[in-house]
Formats: C-alpha cells, sequence, structure tokens
C-alpha cells in the first residue's frame, strides 16, 4: 500500500492553516479581525500561524491605517494557493486510496 | 490520517469557504412580509389614484401619470404616495434588519463581515443611482417612469449582490429586471407591475428561501 502522504503540505498540517488558506481562496483580501471572528481562534494563536504562513510565502500581508487604527490585510499568493490545490488534491487521493483498500 | 478525519477537514474547508465568501444569513421570511406590505401599499395607492381622480383622460396612452391628477391635486397626491411608499421601504428594510440579525445569530456569522458590507455596496450603486434618477424625473412631471425604473433598478442591484449571497437572489433580480421592461412598454398599468415586482415576486422569493435555507 502507497499511501502518498509525502505529498500533503507540512504547512497545512495544521488545521487552522488550512483554514485560513481556505478563506483566502475565495476572498481577494481578508482582514485580521474578520478571520479571528470566522475561525474562532485567539489574537496570539492566528497571528502565528499567519506568520507561518507568510514564511513559506503562501500569503502576503498589507498593512494599511483605517484612521488612527491599524489594518492588516491578507492575500493569497499564486505559490500558495497552487500549494493549496496540490494538498486537496493529495488528501482527495488519500480518501480513493482508503475506499480501494 | 483516518478518513473521517479527511472528510471532516474538507466538510470544514467547504463550509469557511461558503461562511467568509457569501452572505448566507439573508431571511426568506423578511422576503415575504416586504411583499406583504408591499402589497398593502399598493393597495392603498390604488385606491387613492382610483377614488380621488374623477376624471381619466381621454388620450390615456400619450400621457404620463401625471394627467391622472388636475393640477392642483398633484402635489398632495405625491405627498400621499410619496408617504405610503416610505412607510413600505421603512417598514421592510426594518422587518429585513431584524430577521437578519436574528439569523446570523443562529448561523453564528457576524452581521457585518467583510461580506456583508461588500453586499451592501454592490446593492448600494444601482439602488441610489436608481432613486436619484427617479427622483429628477418625478421632478420634471414623468411620474410614468417611477414603477420601471424602480423594479430595473433594483433588479440590478440583486443580480449584482447575487455573487456574494445565495445564489436565487439572481433570479428574483432577473425576474424584476424582465418585469420593469415590461411595465416601461406599459405605463398605464405602473402600478400593477410595481405590485407584482416587488409583492408577487418577494412573496414568491421568500417562501422558496423560506422552506430552502430557514427552517
Amino acid at each position: 500500500m502507497k499511501v502518498p502522504f509525502e505529498k500533503l503540505d507540512k504547512a497545512f498540517e495544521n488545521r487552522l492553516r488550512l483554514q485560513i488558506m481556505s478563506v483566502l481562496m475565495v476572498n481577494d483580501r481578508y482582514d485580521f479581525n474578520s478571520l479571528k471572528e470566522l475561525l474562532d481562534t485567539t489574537d496570539g494563536n492566528l497571528a502565528s500561524h499567519l506568520k507561518a504562513l507568510e514564511k513559506e510565502e503562501y500569503i502576503i500581508v498589507h498593512k494599511s491605517f483605517l484612521g488612527r487604527k491599524p489594518n492588516t490585510n491578507y492575500e493569497a499568493t499564486e505559490k500558495g494557493k497552487a500549494a493549496f490545490r496540490l494538498h486537496l488534491d493529495a488528501l482527495e487521493k488519500l480518501i480513493k486510496q482508503q475506499k480501494i483498500n | 490520517m483516518e478518513e473521517k478525519e479527511i472528510h471532516d477537514e474538507l466538510a470544514s474547508i467547504r463550509s469557511l469557504m461558503e461562511r467568509s465568501s457569501k452572505f448566507i444569513s439573508l431571511s426568506g421570511l423578511s422576503g415575504i412580509l416586504a411583499g406583504v406590505y408591499a402589497l398593502i401599499g399598493a393597495a392603498v395607492a390604488y385606491k387613492y389614484i382610483y377614488t380621488k381622480v374623477s376624471e381619466i383622460p381621454a388620450d390615456i396612452n400619450h400621457i404620463p401619470t401625471k394627467a391622472f391628477f388636475y393640477d392642483s391635486d398633484i402635489n398632495t397626491a405625491i405627498l400621499f404616495l410619496s408617504v405610503v411608499a416610505l412607510i413600505v421601504l421603512i417598514a421592510s428594510i426594518g422587518t429585513g434588519i431584524f430577521l437578519t440579525m436574528r439569523k446570523a445569530k443562529q448561523k453564528a456569522q457576524p452581521i457585518l463581515s467583510s461580506t456583508s458590507r461588500t453586499l451592501l455596496f454592490h446593492m448600494a450603486i444601482p439602488l441610489i443611482t436608481g432613486g436619484i434618477f427617479i427622483l429628477i424625473f418625478i421632478n420634471n412631471g414623468y411620474f410614468g417612469i417611477v414603477a420601471p425604473t424602480s423594479l430595473i433598478f433594483y433588479g440590478l442591484a440583486l443580480v449584482g449582490a447575487s455573487s456574494f449571497t445565495f445564489s436565487t437572489v439572481k433570479y428574483l433580480g432577473l425576474c424584476e429586471i424582465a418585469l420593469g421592461l415590461i411595465a416601461a412598454c406599459l405605463p398605464i398599468d405602473g402600478l400593477l407591475f410595481w405590485a407584482i415586482g416587488f409583492g408577487v415576486l418577494h412573496i414568491i422569493y421568500g417562501s422558496l428561501m423560506y422552506f430552502k435555507y430557514d427552517r
């Protein structure tokens, strides 16, 4: 039995990162606070996983100011979108394989 | 990784994609109620126009609705009809906001998210444009354009907003546009088309949404 585990992206091993990426797949940009609310998580947790995705160059950060409040937006890069699709494909293959076995 | 785990993962991805990009807390019940208000408003307006106006000119087809009123009556008539329209509008929006907030709470979806803001923005452009356009024409005495134009601009607003919410909204929008164009060909029956578009269509749409998503 050859399961293509190696094809699963290590960056998406964490569930929250995968969730962040799925939001950024369907929205051009999404801001920090909306992400926090949607994913029901804490500032620190979300920030650290966003950092990790940024380090992989899967997302880019846009910082701006709304009045005096800082407003941070995130956008998925082409590299990130490609990686996400590959990861989903790998998940799909895993399911198919397990059905056969 | 277990198969169930993968399935959960995929389900969570799908739900997030939908919840983050579409506003799914629109209430079907508010559509039904908005339709009922519109029908009541149209009935009141109909009664007013056809009891107050004793004489209908013979060359009715060539004259905008303005001709229904004697000049001295025009201002009172406009005022009365505007108040009716305003009450219908405020009641519909109020009910819509109340029921949508209630549903957003149930669905644990924030009511003012970037999605709902985008939705409102895309609706506001054609609605405000249409509203100003209609006011300009009313000011010039072309009352006949109110029904077709409000239907058409409302339809455009719905089609424009539909990519940020249920896709059923798009079909409602297309129906409103078609109805508006037909109404434009038959200006005399403006009130009837207005009642169909804002009353009957909303009730049908609201019921569909109610049975499909609300329960």
